[in-house]
């Protein structure tokens, strides 16, 4: 069971990091709750991240989630081709984040990128993209979501689907319901237990965005970009801050415990179990 | 029927455009790679070079300033390192969990599901001073040596492969005189092989493009791996200062490839993998 004083272990000691003044050369001093008080009332980039990031988790959890349940309707359609369609969608998900910024990064290229050149033949404005304050962060989305939303969320869902019996979907039929109707309380309701498991795991992946602004952005322009996983990394290691650096992540911690929390407790009223477990 | 025709039309239209959203980035990024210096610059720009340059390819290793190889070797090392310390250790605490009782057992279960949630920064720093004070610091072991401790998810699955396997077959093995390691060795792995094979390709596809961790611990040009060494390619102007971004594609899609490869030769192992993880809900 080393596994669990590898995980535990740290942790503990992490939060004493997080009480502690330490900059690594010289040894940690004790001082109490110091840190957290800093990072609420004085650090004002720790705002800046906890709003950039919120913004990027609501938009790629909601468009992701979304994103990724429309493409498996689709490969549930049987159309013909559908694994090879299903590889399509799955490849960008496999591909190192590092090599899709650099490959986006050249096609937003602001002169001679593609994404313009498409934008000014239609007669519209090619912004700056990833030099831009304005649309950095809607290029991160992109890229992003471009990543995600054909990857093993999307899997689950078909496999979700997969698991609805048709016999449901023909005796609404008959009843008369159409295909919305079907959709909507068909389909949906079945297919809560899968939505929450990729809701909460999407929103821990969402929330520790990080080598996406790194290699793309710096978090930059402006701090357009500057996501929660940057501060942690710029605080500690940049500048050797590692008992402030625990602190936020400690915060960090204690978010995304309270998210999840939150949903396993909501999840009694919208996530529909069947008697027996599938 | 008509209208389900027409139906039909739509969704293969909607696919055609959802397959030029997915692939036009891999299309527009080899096209680039194989172009020279100068037809990076066009514009309007092309998609295709007038003849495809694939000694951009031999550049990106060729390069003095940058030791892609030494990269790629790096690379190939810790994730296979890690391969073998998960497919190990997550097979034996695999095993421990689903075939023997022992106090606290769900307990401890639960206690490893719950690190699935918590998110690896918390323990980044912890951990990075751990193997500082190891005198690990700029070496590739931080990168693998964690695998051989099992990984929650790894042993999950494996767990619940492992459930399915009807506890007879344990049974009357013992009656013949095996050992329990025996069982798990001759008897069980060989009927996980499935399993084992989601894991192992789970565990190299993560390593192979891990960022964070080699940031944190590598600190020498020879040390790193591809995922840091790729961002040479966005700095490093050649003798002439132009950007290289052919070259940039180049090795991007380098690193790309092998992970590819992999997913095209496993295909089902990955889908099973998947949707084993998610059927828990």
């Amino acid at each position: 069971m080393g596994f669990l004083v590898f995980n535990f272990g740290p942790l503990l000691y992490s939060f004493f990091l997080s009480l502690t003044k330490y900059s690594i050369v010289r040894e940690p001093v004790f001082q109490g709750l110091d840190n957290y008080v800093q990072i609420f009332t004085r650090d004002r980039l720790f705002w800046v991240a906890i709003e950039k990031t919120g913004y990027y988790a609501v938009v790629t959890v909601v468009v992701g989630l979304s994103c990724s349940l429309l493409l498996a309707l689709l490969l549930d359609q049987k159309l013909l081709g559908t694994s090879l369609l299903r590889t399509f969608f799955f490849m960008p998900t496999l591909t190192p984040v590092v090599a899709s910024v650099l490959i986006w990064g050249w096609i937003f290229q602001p002169d001679l990128g593609v994404l313009n050149f498409l934008l000014r033949s239609l007669g519209l404005p090619g912004p700056g993209w990833l030099q831009s304050v304005e649309w950095a962060m809607p290029a991160l989305l992109v890229v992003a979501l471009w990543g995600s939303v054909g990857g093993s969320r999307m899997v689950i869902f078909i496999a979700g689907l997969q698991g609805i019996p048709h016999e449901l979907y023909e005796a609404a039929h008959i009843d008369g319901a159409g295909l919305w109707t079907r959709f909507r309380h068909v389909t949906i309701p079945l297919l809560t237990p899968t939505i929450f498991f990729n809701l909460v795991l999407g929103i821990i992946a969402s929330l520790s965005v990080f080598q996406l602004a790194f290699v793309g952005t710096k978090g930059g322009p402006a701090n357009a970009t500057y996501f929660y996983v940057l501060h942690i990394y710029y605080r500690g290691f940049a500048d050797s801050e590692m008992g402030y650096a625990a602190a936020l992540a400690w915060i960090f911690f204690a978010i995304i415990m309270a998210f999840t929390g939150i949903q396993f407790w909501l999840q009694k009223r919208w996530v529909h179990y069947e008697g027996a477990p599938r | 029927m008509s209208a389900r025709v027409v139906r039909r039309a739509a969704l293969y239209a909607v696919a055609a455009v959802l397959v030029a959203i997915f692939m036009g980035p891999f299309l527009w990024s080899l096209g680039s790679s194989l172009k020279t210096a100068r037809e990076m610059t066009f514009y309007p720009p092309t998609l295709l070079p007038a003849a495809p340059r694939f000694q951009n390819y031999a550049d990106v290793f060729g390069n003095p300033k940058v030791p892609m190889a030494l990269f790629a070797l790096n690379s190939i090392q810790v994730a296979l390192l890690s391969v073998v310390g998960q497919v190990l250790s997550a097979t034996v605490v695999a095993y421990g969990f689903s075939r023997f009782r022992f106090p606290y057992r769900n307990v401890l279960f639960v206690l490893l599901l719950s690190t699935l949630v918590m998110p690896r920064e918390v323990l980044l720093i912890p951990n990075f001073l751990l193997f500082r004070y190891l005198g690990l610091f700029n070496t590739l072991t931080p990168l693998w040596l964690p695998s051989f401790f099992g990984g929650a998810f790894n042993v999950f699955l494996l767990r619940q492969f492992l459930m399915t396997l009807p506890p007879d077959l344990d049974e009357a093995a013992k009656i013949d005189g095996a050992n329990s390691w025996t069982i798990l060795w001759r008897i069980l792995v060989p009927l996980c092989q499935p399993a084992i094979a989601t894991v192992a390709i789970f565990t190299f596809l993560n390593h192979w493009n891990e960022f964070l961790e080699p940031l944190v611990y590598l600190s020498s040009t020879d040390k790193f791996t591809l995922a840091l060494g790729l961002r040479f390619f966005q700095t490093q102007p050649n003798d002439a200062q132009e950007p290289r971004d052919q070259l940039l594609m180049a090795a991007s899609l380098t690193m790309t490839a092998p992970v590819l490869l992999l997913f095209f030769a496993c295909q089902r192992y990955f889908i099973r993998g998947i949707v084993m993880s998610g059927i828990k809900g």
